[in-house]
């Protein structure tokens, strides 16, 4: 690598060299093999993809898209997937911010209750769904609890339909959103909180003046993680939904089109729209994030 | 009562007993002491005496564990620190990185719920008091450390709080700096008219800003008196440590009349002011009064251990014969393993009876 950057030096002679102006040296080497393995399985399939989704198996260039979109079961999967993703994202990313709130000052509990709410990311979403499937079952422990304590009289359905793909969603997901934003909650300096008390603010306008502006970027940040996690939703989907009906996921369909109909192109185009959706709802979260304060959140420059 | 913060001024904030314990270790043991309207107070102390503790309670963001705190008539440590409405600037600043330096000024009078138009007037004059117009719509990031500082202080004066807090405030600033801001501190707090307290371990920042002087050692108080008062008499080796005297020499009490005692310890032999019966002792000394290489009566014999070139003069550490550290001042040149004769006025030595501890 010295040698590298040795020979670059002697070219440029007395000039600076075009990788010093550049801001690059031998280090710079070092995100060689990521570059490499973004090209490969990342750039090239996604170019891949988007070039075969314009060559039909039938039809003009643009065909799958104009099917996409004038098939009811095809273009009604956006919805459905939005309407499971959205709710599961804003789920988490709500419940996980007053949990770490509470949780922000270390000790003992933060480390217990931190380890009993991580288990999830272990057990994987099969596992997850499998649980959920004898648990909120027609005879599950909870149905017969709730009947036991006489909140219902007979068993309503938890499973095989939405709500059962959005609580396996909440479960595997909050995990990853509860730990993010446990990290950007400490990471504020709980002096600024302590001066806003002595400058006559209520905990709730500390919550709401200082830690709520403050945390806004991470939590954009960690809703856009958890979109993405379950806008990609496949295995609760079939486990625990009704792949047929309201939980038929975009996942699902471009799944069902390559591998049933083997159409890959229509397949490609269909991961196409979710990606473009994706980037569309990011892009939105994003945007918003943008009107924040994003420096540090120290109460100083240290 | 209102939960509002506590607005106007007062004539006595009174502290009994106040105590704070952390999971066993008592931080701060009984602290008893009667503030007047106007007054400037420093807590010295070393770290860990309790100085910030005691400061953290007057806040309200500490509970206490016994004693009780009371302005005038009413008993405020029961309160939260919302409602105190206390001033206080903290040693980390602790200023709100997404605001503006005009909005983190600001915010104390909008949670007071003050018109508009009245905030913005009061935070212009806040500004012109620290001399900070110029930076009025900068995020605090963008200021020196310095600025910062004055940030802080007018953030906590802008509400004409009855009583400011002060936690170190010129502990991250350079030399230069601290003593600006030690002038400015003092303007300010003659100009508004309220009371301070100013927790500080630098004896020259203390006597040259208070009214009175609060020595802190080990949560408890050891001296409570004007510069003046502590500088001239200080009541035990702790505080004479803090005004100066940094040598303590523990040494047997062999004699001593008419306010004087007459000390003796493996090649030293001292008399000094302040009277012990017997059993040990420890005399204070000043290192600037400990003349090298001079006879008289009181005499002290040092090995060296290091000098430091401290431009006007040597500032020489060096140990007795016991092994007690020395640290002393010398106009000529010293060096490592040289066997040195110290002396010293004996007006000029501090005898303690030796702390109970």
């Amino acid at each position: 690598m010295s040698s590298l950057v040795a020979s670059g030096g002697a070219v440029a002679g007395s000039k600076p060299g075009w990788r010093a102006s550049l801001g690059w040296d031998g280090t710079t080497l070092l995100v060689l093999p990521a570059v490499l393995f973004v090209l490969a399985f990342f750039v090239f399939p996604c170019i891949y993809g988007l070039i075969l989704s314009f060559m039909p198996l039938k039809g003009e260039t643009f065909d799958n898209y104009i099917r996409f979109f004038s098939e009811n079961r095809f273009y009604s999967t956006i919805w459905k997937t939005l309407l499971i993703a959205l709710p599961a994202t804003l789920a988490n990313v709500f419940l996980a911010l007053p949990i770490a709130f509470a949780l922000r000052k270390t000790s003992k509990y933060q480390r217990v209750v931190t380890a009993i709410l991580v288990v999830p990311i272990t057990l994987g979403t099969v596992l997850v769904a499998q649980g959920l499937l004898g648990y909120l079952g027609p005879n599950g422990w909870f149905m017969r609890f709730l009947m036991t304590i006489h909140v219902i009289d007979e068993p309503f359905r938890m499973t095989h339909n939405y709500i059962g793909v959005l609580l396996s969603l909440i479960i595997t997901g909050f995990p990853f959103s509860f730990l993010l934003t446990l990290s950007y909650v400490t990471g504020i300096d709980p002096m600024l909180a302590k001066a806003a008390a002595t400058l006559g603010a209520s905990p709730w306008t500390q919550f709401k003046q200082i830690y709520l502006p403050l945390l806004a970027p991470g939590l954009a940040m960690g809703f856009c993680l958890a979109f993405v996690q379950s806008f990609a939703v496949f295995p609760s989907a079939v486990l625990l939904g009704e792949p047929a009906g309201t939980t038929r996921v975009m996942a699902l369909a471009v799944y069902q089109l390559a591998y049933e109909d083997y159409n890959a192109p229509m397949a490609a185009a269909g991961a196409m729209v979710m990606g473009a959706v994706q980037l569309i709802v990011v892009a939105c979260v994003l945007g918003l994030r943008g009107m924040f304060y994003r420096g540090p959140v120290g109460g100083t420059k240290g | 009562m209102a939960t509002g913060p506590i607005d106007g001024n007062f004539e006595i904030l009174k502290l009994d007993g106040v105590t704070r314990r952390f999971a066993g270790i008592t931080a701060l043991d009984g602290l008893d002491l009667t503030i007047k309207r106007g007054e400037f107070i420093a807590l010295l102390g070393p770290s860990g005496c309790g100085k910030s503790t005691a400061l953290n309670c007057l806040a309200g963001l500490l509970p206490l564990t016994g004693g009780g705190i009371w302005l005038d008539d009413r008993r405020i440590d029961v309160l939260r620190p919302e409602q105190r409405g206390f001033g206080m600037v903290f040693q980390s600043y602790a200023l709100f990185p997404h605001m503006t330096v005009r909005k983190n000024i600001g915010f104390g009078l909008m949670m007071r719920k003050v018109a508009k138009a009245e905030i913005e007037q009061r935070v212009t004059e806040a500004l012109r008091m620290v001399r900070l117009e110029a930076h009025a719509d900068k995020l605090p990031g963008q200021l020196s450390g310095g600025q910062q500082q004055r940030v802080a202080i007018a953030r906590a004066i802008v509400v004409q709080p009855p009583l400011v807090l002060m936690d170190e405030p010129l502990s991250n600033l350079d030399a230069k700096l601290r003593l600006e801001m030690r002038v400015e501190i003092r303007r300010i707090h003659k100009e508004l008219g309220r009371s301070t307290i100013y927790v500080t371990h630098d004896q020259d920042e203390a006597l040259s800003l208070a009214d009175r002087i609060v020595v802190l050692h080990d949560g408890r108080v050891q001296q409570v008196g004007s510069p003046e008062d502590l500088y001239a008499r200080p009541a035990n080796h702790e505080v004479a440590r803090f005004m100066g005297y940094q040598n303590s020499l523990a040494l047997d009490v062999v004699g001593g009349a008419d306010g004087e005692t007459k000390l003796a310890g493996p090649g030293m032999s001292v008399q000094g002011v302040g009277h012990v019966q017997s059993g040990r002792a420890v005399a204070s000394i000043r290192p600037e009064d400990l003349v090298a290489g001079a006879e008289g009566v009181n005499t002290i014999d040092v090995r060296v251990t290091g000098a430091e070139y401290a431009g006007r003069e040597f500032v020489g550490t060096a140990v007795t014969q016991d092994n007690q550290p020395v640290i002393f001042r010398s106009p000529l040149r010293i060096s490592t393993d040289e066997l040195v004769r110290l002396s010293v006025p004996t007006d000029r030595v501090r005898v303690f009876a030796e702390s109970q501890r």
